[in-house]
């Protein structure tokens, strides 16, 4: 049981709300029939932008992957930069949604439904990488198992084929979670809705749901069930995608310390993607009364933290360089530092460790400004940090003699800035027509919720079985 | 267009066409574009102005007439084989044959077996039979396969840009005769290129008798006039040298890159590194010392070095004749006198009498070469080491003094017909000779070429050349020995031989250069003909040909120096000698030839193109060499353009930096520029002929060095050539070696066999293995390019190449050691090392590349989806990305004949490298199932061991403990490259030894400090 | 409050009376419990864990079912990794034993949980009976309001204690703000 919210910290939910007040309040930004001028706006943007990524596809399939900077000895570049970059995103909806749902920490509960869909539009512009990068993509199904005449099968001591696994499982697990945290928000649009079309589309997708005791004890295990299996799954995910360089006999790559570090920075990067959409978007729809001050807060502390695990990487692989006394890994750590690509390196040091030492102050905390431009600074790092592991790595490895240089092409451009329109056009469309906010979890944070003296608190969270 | 598209290949893939049916599809004009899209001749005509109808229709008759030509010139229709009769010993699509002949290059023949499948030749390896060969092959003859095919190769006989039959050239030709036979031929002119055709030289003859005031110029940019100088001013006759490399225990190279080029370079390469061989073994070995003005392969293998400005190589030669002393040799006191290098060099040397060998190189003075000469005699090396035999050349005058007096002539309108056999003097004849502007006074002017050339448009017939695969030829090697050159396939383009075109002067213009070949050697051949022509041919050369030696002890009293110099040397307008106290800081040029297109004529060969310079590793380019010292004095970046002045011509270079070269000189390299070279020789590089005077062809003080500000990227395939302290390449000098026989592991341990997780993976039939053995390869890129043509390797272009996507499968790696002001080179092949713990096989995730049981890493291009993971995880990067359908270039008609039918043409998006050669590894091994018995030892060559000249190479079956490779793998100097990573590679390397004076106290060293060298050209 | 108007029995599915909160709902369903009526039924906008208590509801199977599925990913895995490495079609990757346990986790990982996963979610699904887009409780008046902020209570005509009239008049006596009949 954690202990009442009240009082000195702003609460999570302004007080003066009802079931109807909060019910009503979410269900009618997608309900309403006028789409604000702003949704058009930005949507029209990212969807061009969406366009701009498929012309880069349309011609990369065309005339294929040389199109890009990539050569030998730096074989992968913003391909998997990019993959790496959007799967760490997404790994902070799970982390709301599961890890602080086993925490107890009820105020997930105004940001979950958001930070969830923003994990599944990162995965599936993530999910798409692994196919682009192929030199034969139109081949991409040889990496599933399927049987053939021809007995052969993945070679499964790849990491890459690991990734296929781990992406596919994680995506799917994901899509399922959101889906079942939906259901009951379904059916307050279902009845709801004013228009036929609606009632019948969010009926379908309602299955049915009519809110019957046994109906949500069950959902409440599956829930907590899911939430039980998916925070090792995306442990496990940006774990297995760490694999693809600590796997590697790269100097710069081969280290152990990238799993737990590649996680911490996953989370990072994620919820600064999450305060990047949050703080708009509550501006916008005047949601401040349920993403409070105090979520904000609380998201700089997890970033606060997180990030220092990071530099705590940076630290121990710069160490472990020197230390292991392998005049490759010190080549390599000695060239991120100084080698050609050293400003790539030292901004991403100034981006992910230095500036985030501002989240100490509380006065930046408080100022949504300040954290949405931060978390926009961090956001550039970690892009940098995938950078500079891979194409510094790469660049100088065991015989000088192969030694090369590298630089994206304006394709290689296209296609990043391509994936981010068709990220935050996936946003868009999912504000408009789905509840960013999960309606039936913050009722139970309305004050009446309570019964015979229990606390809201745990509301969500089923006690120990007994 | 956009980037990549500049960068693919175009032709012969791309959208020029490979084969026009008029000028206008040539010229890719609109109108005909419509034209082929169908659309009415009306609206065609509309526009295309000036075109009536009945032009139109003339127009359309001759596209057709043409279209036909090219579908059927292939094969010319009689000669067409149908299988229903199969011809003997043809299986199609089975085994090859093989083919005796000869390549000639700048008058020396080389004898070659030519790889014929179904009646394409697709591959050149050296002849064993053949003294110039002895089995190896050089890159050009590799790469003369490309040219063979080469799509841009001219394709019609022309009169002024019109289509002309042969017979209307006949026709012309004997009009042209009668009008000279009055004056008995005095406005009548040959220029060939440097000939040692028996043949041609009787069809001369003839002509001559018919025509005594008829003159046969010979011109080529490389000539050996000055060795000719210099012999007859030491003979006081013609004579060519034989130098004995096998014989010599100290060499020393005056700017002679015997090792590379010239004359018997094979030979000289592969007695060399059996000599370095002999180090190990402990015999007494080679000591190979090289004094030169430049960078050559043979200056990279010296044990000692001397880069000395090209002003002072004369005053140097002077003092070490003068200090050699001795028998004749009066000494020249000068600077170098008490150099303690030349001392300990003057020690050496006469410690070596009879066992010593002076070289001097093509590029230096007459007088130098006379001075070698006369040092060779000083040191009792005539008879012993080196030899004096007739001149292999026909004409072994001053190519310069013949061409400018034809310049002369031209100019003076004594010249009515000018008949040009190959050879393409307006873009290299000496700049101010002005060639081209005398070309113009000339009446009739004729040119035969493989390709239309700068020269052929400023001619009225153009004639095009059958490549020396289509034609019947003979030809001498560099000591003599004679070879018949017999076609593998008719004339791709009807193609006329010189001997043809020379017919068509002579009383019986019809007779066929086969005729005129057996003619000739009827007359010389004893015995049966048949039989001994039947022999040549298999054989590929004419027993007892060979020059014999002459009398050795020459005139020892010509051996003065003092004469010698004094002596007026038969040469153009003397070059002016500043004395070695010219001011050293006044920039010098030095000119030389490229170590890749030769003087100009393999421009348009894209093997040749792409193959990096043997020391620079610049592909498609030549640059401004200038030394580390003098980039820095003149604050000069790679890269940089700038503008070389050199007696009022200039051209625009870029700089690249070569340590090792004297300071404050410049070395450009000719052959580039070209202006009508085709695709891929057009506007590559800058043409340093242009500022070339005919009065110092090699080198000239005085250059002016302007910088533009400008850069130009150049394309370098190794952009790093510092070892970094990493124990890459290992070497030792014989002392060391002697002192430690496992230098190799000098600072670390054997990886021990049991040091593993993984279990060990028994080879039940073969386990095949290489060794290199660095002490005896000298970086000739032989092998790269032997590698590309055997495997259908894809260039790509100078882009790709400057993005880092060459494709050569095998590359030599090139590292400086030492001194920056004059570095040590050393050369590492690197094809797959196969390990036997492969990393690449482990991280691809659709095991696209996998261990064969007899260890082999294989690599299933069926499977391949290119993730491009295992290219990453190569510690030795041998592996190569298909990042574009690079492989288009298969599919122009012509070059379709060249790939090799054994070998997978690779598509876009896959990856691949190094087999060993598996196609043949698999064919000795069905042969041996056939026989029933296991694969012989040396059985398989891969196509880089059968080039090597110097057999570094060495291929075998490690489970076979008697095998050649076993044998190398227990030698203490074997080691793996990157050992410590447990990857275990089957492929070895032996460690380099080096002979280095004692004297001298000069040091094996692999460690190279960082220096401007190491800036990053901005590789894309 | 008037009486109910009377239906003929058989298509009569059951009492539906409509509270204002929570809390009355859990003291209704447990006064109902404690009055001896088993076959209801009670609806909510949000999970309310007293009722689970106060309906005395059986515990769900739905952990077992989940842990079965991840068992047999877990198998799934395993076997097919073995068995194409090592039976189906051999290879000499890399020097590595044909059966590299290590490499196989990743993947063992990741199907155990996609498979429990997937048990979970479609359990809960099945077991909850859905989907079934008509029930008869969508009968009762205001029964859109489950979905806001009402808060329903229903006592099926199956049940033997069940009596039109008593019944209605003990809901009503649990504070129930409308009290009707719902049709099958």
């Amino acid at each position: 049981m954690t202990e009442r919210r009240t009082g000195t910290r702003p609460s999570i939910l302004k007080p003066g709300h009802t079931f109807a007040s909060v019910t009503d309040k979410i269900s009618s930004i997608v309900l309403t029939k006028k789409t604000p001028a702003f949704w058009w706006i930005g949507f029209f943007v990212s969807f061009l932008f969406w366009m701009l990524f498929l012309g880069a596809v349309c011609y990369l399939f065309a005339r294929g992957v040389g199109i890009w900077g990539i050569n030998v000895p730096v074989a992968w570049g913003f391909d998997i930069i990019n993959f790496v970059w959007w799967i760490g995103i997404g790994h902070a909806g799970t982390l709301i949604s599961a890890i602080l749902l086993l925490l107890h920490q009820q105020w997930r509960t105004s940001i979950n439904r958001f930070a969830e869909a923003m994990t599944l539009f990162a995965v599936a512009q993530a999910g798409m990488f692994p196919i682009l990068h192929l030199g034969r993509p139109w081949l991409a199904y040889y990496l599933i198992p399927y049987p053939n005449t021809m007995a052969l099968w993945p070679q499964w001591r790849s990491p890459l084929i690991w990734d296929v696994f781990a992406v596919s499982t994680y995506a799917t697990v994901s899509l399922l979670f959101w889906y079942v945290g939906l259901i009951p928000d379904m059916a307050t649009l279902r009845d709801r809705a004013k228009r036929k079309g609606f009632q019948i589309l969010y009926g379908m997708i309602a299955l049915g749901w009519r809110g019957s005791a046994m109906h949500w004890h069950r959902y409440e295990t599956a829930y907590l069930l899911l939430a039980g299996l998916a925070t090792p799954l995306v442990i496990s995910v940006h774990t297995v995608v760490s694999f693809d360089f600590a796997v590697g006999i790269i100097p710069g790559w081969h280290a152990t310390i990238f799993p737990p570090y590649f996680v911490a920075g996953a989370i990072y990067a994620g919820f600064a993607m999450v305060l990047l959409l949050a703080i708009p978007l509550r501006k916008a729809y005047g949601l401040q009364d349920f993403i409070t001050s105090r979520h904000l807060q609380n998201m700089a502390k997890i970033m606060l933290a997180t990030g220092l695990i990071v530099g705590y990487g940076y630290v121990i692989e710069a160490f472990m360089g020197w230390y292991s006394a392998d005049k490759y890994e010190q080549y390599a750590i000695w060239n991120r530092m100084t080698g050609p690509y050293k400003h790539y390196y030292w901004s991403l040091i100034l981006c992910n460790i230095l500036s985030p030492q501002l989240l100490w102050f509380e006065k930046v905390r408080r100022s949504p400004l300040a954290l949405w431009l931060l978390a926009l600074v961090v956001s550039i790092g970690m892009w940098l940090e995938r950078f500079v592991i891979i194409v510094t790595s790469l660049h100088r490895d065991f015989l000088p003699s192969s030694w090369g240089m590298y630089s994206g092409t304006i394709w290689d451009w296209s296609l990043f800035l391509g994936t981010i329109g068709f990220f935050l056009a996936l946003v868009f469309l999912f504000i408009r027509f789905l509840p960013m906010i999960s309606i039936f979890e913050m009722r139970s944070l309305v004050p009446e919720a309570e019964v015979a003296g229990e606390p809201a608190a745990s509301r969500v969270v089923p006690e120990t079985p007994s | 267009m956009s980037q990549e598209n500049r960068s693919l290949p175009i032709h012969p893939g791309g959208e020029s066409p490979k084969y026009w049916r008029s000028l206008e599809e040539l010229a890719g004009t609109p109108e005909f574009e419509r034209f082929l899209r169908g659309e009415s001749s009306e609206e065609i005509l509309a526009e295309a102005t000036g075109l009536d109808r009945r032009d139109l229709f003339k127009f359309l008759g001759v596209s057709f007439a043409l279209a036909g030509l090219t579908a059927c010139t292939r094969q010319p229709a009689e000669k067409i084989v149908p299988y229903v009769r199969q011809p003997e010993e043809v299986i199609p699509g089975g085994k090859p044959l093989f083919f005796a002949t000869s390549m000639t290059l700048s008058g020396r023949a080389t004898g070659l077996l030519i790889e014929s499948h179904t009646g394409r030749p697709t591959k050149a390896e050296g002849n064993p039979l053949h003294p110039a060969s002895l089995g190896a092959s050089d890159f050009f003859a590799q790469a003369s396969l490309y040219g063979l095919y080469d799509p841009d190769r001219s394709q019609t006989l022309t009169y002024l840009d019109e289509i002309r039959p042969w017979p209307a050239f006949l026709g012309a030709m004997r009009l042209a005769l009668e009008a000279e036979r009055p004056s008995r031929g005095a406005g009548l002119r040959f220029l060939t290129e440097t000939v040692c055709s028996p043949t041609l030289v009787a069809q001369m003859e003839d002509i001559a008798r018919e025509f005594p005031a008829a003159k046969w110029i010979s011109w080529e940019p490389v000539n050996r006039d000055a060795a000719f100088a210099g012999a007859r001013s030491f003979f006081g006759v013609d004579a060519d040298v034989l130098p004995r490399v096998d014989r010599a225990e100290v060499i020393l190279s005056l700017g002679a890159d015997f090792l590379a080029c010239g004359p018997g370079h094979l030979k000289h390469a592969r007695d060399f590194a059996a000599r370095r061989r002999e180090l190990a073994a402990g015999g007494p070995g080679v000591r190979l010392y090289v004094v030169e003005s430049s960078a050559s392969v043979t200056g990279a293998n010296a044990d000692h070095r001397r880069p000395t400005r090209a002003s002072e190589m004369d005053a140097f030669v002077n003092a070490l004749a003068g200090a050699l002393g001795g028998s004749g040799v009066a000494g020249g006191g000068s600077a170098f006198a008490n150099d303690p290098f030349v001392t300990a060099l003057v020690r050496d040397l006469s410690a070596h009498r009879g066992k010593s060998l002076v070289l001097a190189g093509e590029t230096e003075s007459p007088a130098a070469h006379a001075l070698a000469h006369a040092m060779n005699a000083a040191l009792n090396n005539w008879g012993e080491t080196i030899f004096a035999i007739d001149p292999i050349e026909v004409k072994p005058g001053s190519q310069l003094t013949d061409l400018s007096q034809l310049v002369k002539d031209m100019n003076a309108g004594r010249v009515s017909t000018l008949v040009m056999l190959g050879g393409n003097p307006v873009y290299n004849a000496p700049a101010d000779l002005n060639f081209a502007a005398a070309l113009e006074k000339v009446k009739l002017r004729v040119h035969q070429s493989l390709y239309q050339d700068e020269t052929s448009v400023a001619c009225h017939w153009h004639v095009p050349a059958a490549h020396y695969l289509e034609s019947w030829s003979d030809a001498r090697a560099f000591d003599g020995t004679a070879s018949i050159v017999q076609p593998l396939i008719a004339p791709l383009y009807d193609g006329k031989s010189a001997h043809e075109v020379l017919a068509a002067f002579s009383p019986s213009p019809e007779r066929s250069g086969y005729e005129l070949v057996r003619a000739t050697w009827q007359k010389q051949m004893k015995g049966d003909f048949e039989s001994s022509w039947r022999k040549a041919l298999h054989d590929g050369v004419i027993g007892g040909t060979a020059f014999a030696p002459r009398a050795a002890k020459p005139a020892i009293a010509k051996a003065n120096p003092a004469e010698i110099t004094s002596e007026p040397l038969e040469e153009p307008p003397s070059r002016e000698r500043p004395a070695p106290s010219a001011p050293s800081s006044s920039l010098e040029i030095v000119f030389r030839l490229d170590p890749k297109i030769y003087d100009g004529r393999f421009a348009n060969n894209g093997w040749l193109q792409e193959l990096p310079h043997p020391i620079t590793k610049l592909t498609w380019d030549n640059a401004a060499l200038v030394s580390l010292a003098t980039a820095e004095r003149l604050g000069l970046r790679k890269e940089d353009l700038v503008d070389l002045t050199y007696r009022g011509a200039s051209v625009r270079a870029p700089v690249w930096i070569e340590p090792g070269l004297p300071d404050n000189s410049v070395t450009v390299y000719l052959g580039y520029g070209r202006t009508r070279a085709g695709h891929f020789g057009n506007g590559s590089g800058f043409d340093a002929y242009r500022i070339r005077p005919s009065t110092t062809p090699w080198w000239g003080s005085g250059v002016e060095l302007a910088k533009t500000g400008e850069r130009r990227e150049l394309a370098c395939t190794q952009l790093h050539q510092n070892m970094e302290g990493r124990e890459l390449v290992r070497a030792a000098t014989v002392e060391e070696f002697r002192r430690n026989p496992k230098f190799v592991y000098e600072h670390e341990k054997p990886l021990a066999p049991e040091m593993t997780l993984y279990p060990h993976y028994p080879s039940d039939t073969y386990a095949w293995g290489m060794a290199i053995d660095l002490n005896s390869c000298i970086g000739c890129n032989a092998c790269v390019v032997a590698c590309q043509a055997e495997n259908n390797i894809p260039i790509v272009g100078k882009d790709q190449v400057h993005r880092g996507r060459e494709m050569q499968w095998l590359r030599i790696d090139h590292y400086y050691g030492g001194d920056p002001a004059n570095p040590q080179h050393f050369y590492q092949p690197i094809p797959c090392m196969h390990c036997e713990k492969a990393p690449c096989e482990q991280v691809c995730p659709v095991a696209a590349t996998v261990h064969s049981a007899e260890g082999l890493n294989d690599m299933v291009y069926n499977r391949c989806v290119g993730t491009k993971y295992c290219s990453n995880n190569c510690p030795y990067k041998v592996r190569h990305f298909n990042f574009y359908h690079y492989s288009t270039q298969f599919r122009a008609p012509s070059m379709k004949m060249l790939a090799n039918p054994d070998v997978t043409v690779r598509w876009r998006g896959v990856m691949e490298k190094c087999t060993y050669c598996v196609q043949r590894i698999t064919s000795a091994k069905i042969d041996a199932d056939i026989g029933n018995r296991r694969v012989r030892d040396g059985e398989i060559t891969p196509a880089c061991a059968q080039a090597c000249p110097a057999q570094a190479i060495v291929f075998g079956d490690l489970a076979d403990g008697e095998s050649r490779v076993s044998k190398l793998r227990r030698d203490p100097r074997n080691y793996p490259l990157l050992e410590e990573l447990g990857t275990r590679p089957r492929t070895t390397y032996l460690g380099a030894l080096r002979n280095p004076n004692p004297a001298l106290k000069v040091a094996v060293s692999t460690e190279f400090p960082s220096t401007e060298l190491d800036r990053e050209t901005g590789q894309k | 409050m008037s009486a109910p108007h009377p239906v003929e029995r058989g298509d009569l599915y059951g009492l539906v009376a409509e509270f204002e909160s929570p809390s009355v709902l859990v003291e209704a369903a447990r006064r109902a419990r404690e009055a001896g009526y088993r076959s209801m039924d009670a609806y909510s906008p949000f999970p309310i864990h007293e009722l689970t208590h106060a309906l005395e509801l059986p515990k769900t199977k739905l952990p077992l079912l989940v842990l079965a599925g991840g068992v047999i990913g877990c198998a799934a895995a395993l076997l097919m990794q073995w068995f194409s490495a090592v039976i189906h079609y051999p290879l000499n990757v890399a020097g590595k034993p044909l059966a590299s346990w290590p490499s196989f986790i990743p993947i063992t990982f990741e199907l155990t949980i996609l498979f429990a996963a997937f048990a979970a979610v479609f359990g809960m699904i099945g077991m909850n009976g859905l989907p079934m887009p008509y029930h008869p409780i969508f009968n009762a008046s205001h029964f859109a309001l489950a979905s806001r902020d009402r808060f329903f209570l229903c006592i099926e005509a199956k049940d033997p204690l069940f009596d039109l009239e008593r019944t209605a008049k003990f809901l009503e006596s649990l504070g129930a703000t409308v009290v009707s009949e719902v049709e099958e």
